[in-house]
């Protein structure tokens, strides 16, 4: 299959081992892969946060709130989505077709957690749950609070009062 | 019209996450923290929140929007209380991802077993 596949009049013989193969396998294969992969990430990502807007704008016309104060709600509402959905199972198998673009959005993080949650539940609430919780998610808390600190620390430095 | 900047710019910012991935082969972890940072110093310099006001949940939904928003926090209590409050600040405005994410996934962990 593969040789026939491989086209053109350069024909090899099927006594390739595997190695070769695999070699020859992967000279075709990422190029055509890595766009593919931008394609379906840039569709459910954007998908993803399309339902977040429309998420937001019922609370903004709903609930009255104002543009900036909806997008915490909103948040919160699709972090309890990836929940239910990493609990089905259904978040994973989006994931494996998505790529980035279900793990970049919010509810990626939420997935993380949730996962890991239910992985390690086996070891116990304390140790499996509650130390395992942020495995994945810990690196992005711990460098987004390391990074909002200097950019504070930077604010502090040149004087801005804050103002941005 | 905000809804079809949302899903361009946030199709966008998770084709920058699915680039880290395929093309520079990060680990998952690594290119959140690499968003995550760039959302911080994003709203540091001042241009995260013109790009949510354009482009609404395409920008507030991507993990980005957590950096954009601990910094927010940051800077605004800095605002109120003066030096102390990057500390205090922090995670004022995220708290509603943060715990959201903890409680969901501490109760999912109690009555769900795992699939797959």
């Amino acid at each position: 299959m593969a040789v026939k596949s491989a086209g053109g009049g350069k024909y090899r013989k099927m006594s390739m081992s595997p190695k070769e193969y695999q070699a020859f396998a992967k000279t075709r294969e990422p190029s055509r892969s890595i766009f593919g992969n931008c394609i379906r990430a840039f569709i459910v990502g954007g998908a993803i946060c399309l339902l977040g807007q429309a998420i937001q704008q019922l609370f903004i016309h709903l609930a009255h709130m104002k543009p900036e104060d909806a997008s915490n709600p909103t948040v919160a509402v699709l972090i309890i989505l990836s929940v239910i959905l990493t609990s089905l199972g259904v978040y994973d198998k989006i994931a494996q077709f998505a790529g980035a673009g279900s793990a970049v959005p919010v509810t990626g993080f939420a997935n993380s957690m949730c996962s890991a949650a239910l992985e390690h539940r086996s070891e116990g609430l304390v140790l499996g749950v509650g130390g395992n919780m942020f495995k994945l998610a810990g690196s992005v808390v711990v460098f987004g609070t390391v990074a909002a600190f200097f950019v504070g620390i930077a604010h502090l430095i040149f004087g801005t009062g804050g103002a941005h | 019209m905000i809804f079809l900047w949302a899903f361009l710019v946030g199709g966008a910012i998770c084709v920058l996450g699915q680039i880290c991935f395929d093309v520079f082969k990060l680990t998952p972890a690594h290119t959140m923290t690499l968003l995550v940072v760039l959302g911080a110093i994003g709203d540091g310099v001042g241009i995260y929140d013109p790009l949510i006001k354009f482009a609404g949940a395409g920008a507030s939904v991507p993990i980005t929007s957590f950096g954009n928003a601990l910094v927010h926090g940051a800077l605004d209590e800095m605002k109120k209380t003066g030096w102390i409050g990057i500390i205090t600040g922090i995670f004022k405005v995220t708290s509603a991802g943060v715990s959201a994410a903890i409680i969901f996934s501490f109760i999912a962990a109690l009555f769900v077993k795992p699939k797959g």
